[in-house]
């Protein structure tokens, strides 16, 4: 056991170094190591953990996953909509217009027939030459999803193709993302892990921006996008009844 | 630690003064108490909280045995990625590095210079803020809480909501005095309303990522597997932060490891449930080294030890390296409610600062050995903890060295050291009882008796009678 009162050198004693591989920094390096090693010394390692958890807390059954899905993007003020694919032009036409969005912004490899019912001006990013500034003159974004997840009602963005850059669905005010019901949506969290790339830039959305800072009253929308719309693209059969809009106004 | 808090007072009176400010209590209460009942709700939702709990434990664990092991690992996957990893011992050689860093960028050469930070437990540990003003560099918080703190020229009073201890009209009042020293003014005709305020934020802090060249952040997990790094938050001020930037400068306490990118779903299940009583926080952004076209071109990563590695060293302390600063402890902390956050003197408040800090910063300042006794020992903390840290053993673990090591005068538990007080107002009493004590020492109950004895369990020993009388211990160890 070490005092509980270890004197702390000054800054005199430490280095002004910035790069790992000078000499000063190596020593600290080896400094923390060292005293790691030494708090260690006699300890044995710690069995790794026991995964006693479970794997989803829903029955593996798609209308119920995607329903949940729904329910808990709704009820963190996300606007949820469900259609089928060759309505998917004109409801994206219907909520670029409703926020009166007079451009869009566009991920490299969105499918064109999304835009296709709809004349706002398209802001298209091959090449990520969009600005910040430019990006915050940019109405909306839409984009696809890597995942989502029913359980804590999330969408999951890898950068790949119809998502595009990060700070494309982080600056424009308004974002609509597109998930596919048939093979984007898991129940839970550790069903979501082993489906992810973790060298990729990775966003976890669950509803749009929110703050309780002010005496803990909810505010939704503070940095992200305020409006956060999802359409989750489903087959004929799988409408069911909750077809249609809902979710926070 | 941060020099912000040099001269605070020692716990009880820094206590005894919040527990006077009503405007104070009433907001805490209000706040501790809402997050505390939605928090049961979201834990409820999951039938395994108990075996995710323990997971959760279990992981940081192991990883703490092997630690060495794993920070190599990690160094070895950031750098792979893309990234510069750099390791500071202590809070000053941290804030060089990145004084340093942001300096080398070039950032501000021709004017100001300024970063935008997310907010961050480690920076504020560290006093990075300070550190960089010294060095000309402004450091702009972006967290709504923390931008009303730092425009109130204020100290943070609780990890998640650190300007608890504010209501809407003093927050207005801030914006519209303080705002337009730093930026963008508020709004005309501001009112109080939370909506209106956080646009009031939006407007002032939009014009500071856009142009912001540097952003600096901490992390809530780095795992050593992949070398990736998880912020997790609600605002998307983070978001910001992480991805507008050139330069990314990421400031972490090495106890933040997990070992594999599969450990995540344990604590992507247990922290926004224990923190915000959601079953998943707004945004959470992950990233590994750097990414062509897609995020800021250089990652910089501070690996801090800052006393870390001496709690390490203690067997029943290390524990408290454990915690993912979910601030679930301080929400049922009959204390915290009543002191609030700034009596415990640090950037980490309640039941977890009361057990963190004296083991970082040590006991040698009167607030920090008073610390350990900012309980009750009730053990609601233990409770709630998503890690399972036996906070209530920790404290009285730490009674014990702030004992041996002859801290000033607060050897004992609460209700025995104002006893004590009393006792050595009155020498005679102190002569005679602290002699009966020690000669019936071996006969003394392990368990308490007297005040406070209903809230022990039967498994917290009281720490033992010291084998010379207390008077004469004192005398010895007092200066
Ligand atoms: S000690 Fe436990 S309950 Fe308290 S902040 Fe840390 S993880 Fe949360």
């Amino acid at each position: 056991m070490t005092s509980p009162s270890t004197p702390r050198p000054t800054s005199s004693s430490t280095s002004s170094s910035t790069s790992s591989s000078t000499p000063s920094s190596l020593s600290s390096r080896e400094r923390i190591l060292g005293r790691v090693r030494a708090a260690l010394a006699d300890e044995p390692t710690a069995p790794h953990p026991a995964r006693g958890y479970l794997t989803s807390h829903t029955p593996d059954d798609p209308t119920v996953i995607l329903d949940l899905l729904h329910e808990n993007l709704a009820d963190y003020r996300a606007l949820v909509h469900r259609a089928e694919e060759s309505e998917l032009p004109s409801l994206v036409a219907d909520l670029l217009a409703k926020h009166g969005a007079a451009s869009v912004a566009v991920p490299p490899g969105l499918p064109a027939s999304w835009l296709s019912g709809t004349t706002v001006e398209r802001r298209h990013d091959e090449g990520a030459t969009l600005t910040p500034y430019d990006l915050d003159a940019t109405d909306a974004v839409i984009t696809g999803c890597a995942l989502a997840v029913a359980e804590t009602g999330t969408i999951i963005l890898d950068g790949g193709p119809g998502q595009g850059r990060r700070a494309l669905t982080l600056v424009p005010d308004v974002h609509i993302c597109v998930v596919r019901a048939a093979d984007q949506i898991v129940a839970s969290v550790p069903q979501a892990m082993p489906r992810l790339d973790p060298t990729r830039p990775l966003t976890w959305i669950s509803g749009p921006s929110a703050t309780s800072d002010i005496e803990l009253d909810r505010v939704e929308g503070v940095h992200g996008p305020r409006t956060l719309h999802v359409v989750l693209i489903t087959e004929a059969s799988a409408r069911g009844e909750r077809g249609g809009t809902t979710g926070g106004a | 630690m941060s020099g912000t808090y040099l001269g605070m007072p020692a716990f009880p009176k820094a206590a005894h003064e919040a527990v006077r400010n009503d405007t104070l209590r009433a907001n805490l209460r209000h706040a501790t108490h809402t997050i505390r009942d939605k928090r049961a709700v979201a834990v409820a939702e999951l039938d395994d909280w108990t075996e995710l709990r323990e997971a959760g434990k279990q992981i940081k664990d192991h990883t703490l045995s092997r630690l060495d092991h794993y920070l190599v690992q990690l160094e070895e996957s950031v750098t792979a990625a893309g990234g510069t990893v750099h390791w500071a011992a202590y809070a000053d050689e941290a804030n060089r590095i990145v004084a340093d860093l942001v300096k080398a960028t070039g950032e501000g050469d021709t004017g100001k210079r300024e970063v935008v930070k997310v907010k961050s437990m480690a920076t504020q540990e560290i006093g990075l803020n300070e550190a960089l003003e010294a060095e000309g560099i402004a450091a702009y918080e972006t967290d709504l809480a923390e931008l009303i703190v730092q425009l109130g020229e204020d100290r943070p009073s609780h990890i998640l909501v650190p300007a608890i201890h504010r209501n809407r009209g003093e927050i207005r009042d801030i914006f519209r005095s303080e705002m337009e020293k730093w930026g963008r003014a508020a709004p005309e005709g501001l009112t109080d309303s939370p909506a209106e305020l956080a646009e009031a934020a939006r407007l002032h802090l939009r014009e500071k990522f856009l142009r912001a060249k540097v952003g600096i952040s901490g992390a809530n997990f780095m795992v050593a597997e992949t070398g990736t790094m998880v912020v997790v938050e609600s605002e998307g001020n983070g978001r910001m932060c992480l991805t507008l930037p050139e330069t990314l400068i990421s400031v972490v306490g090495i106890e933040k490891i997990v070992p594999t990118w599969r450990d995540l779903e344990v604590f992507l299940q247990t922290l926004p449930r224990s923190s915000t009583a959601e079953r998943m926080n707004p945004y959470t952004s992950m990233w590994t080294g750097t990414t062509d076209a897609d995020g800021p071109e250089a990652f910089h990563l501070v690996l801090i030890d800052n006393g870390r590695t001496d709690t390490l060293a203690d067997e029943v302390g290390r524990q408290a390296l454990r915690c993912i600063r979910c601030s679930a402890c301080l929400n049922v902390c009959p204390v915290y409610e009543r002191a609030g956050g700034h009596a415990y003197g640090s950037v980490y408040p309640g039941p977890i600062g009361a057990i963190l800090t004296p083991q970082l910063r040590g006991t040698a300042s009167e607030i920090d050995a008073s610390l350990p006794y900012a309980s009750s020992l009730c053990g609601a903390c233990y409770d709630v903890c998503p890690v399972a840290i036996d906070i209530p053993e920790v404290l009285v673990h730490l009674r014990e060295k702030v004992a041996e090591h002859g801290g000033p005068g607060h050897r004992l538990e609460k209700a025995a050291i104002k006893a004590a007080g009393w006792v050595l107002d009155h020498p005679g009493v102190l002569a005679a009882g602290e002699r009966v004590a020690a000669k019936t020492r071996r006969l003394h109950p392990k368990k308490l008796r007297g005040p406070g004895a209903s809230q022990w369990t039967d498994s917290r020993d009281l720490p033992e009678m010291p084998a010379e009388p207390f008077r004469d211990w004192w005398k010895k160890n007092r200066t």
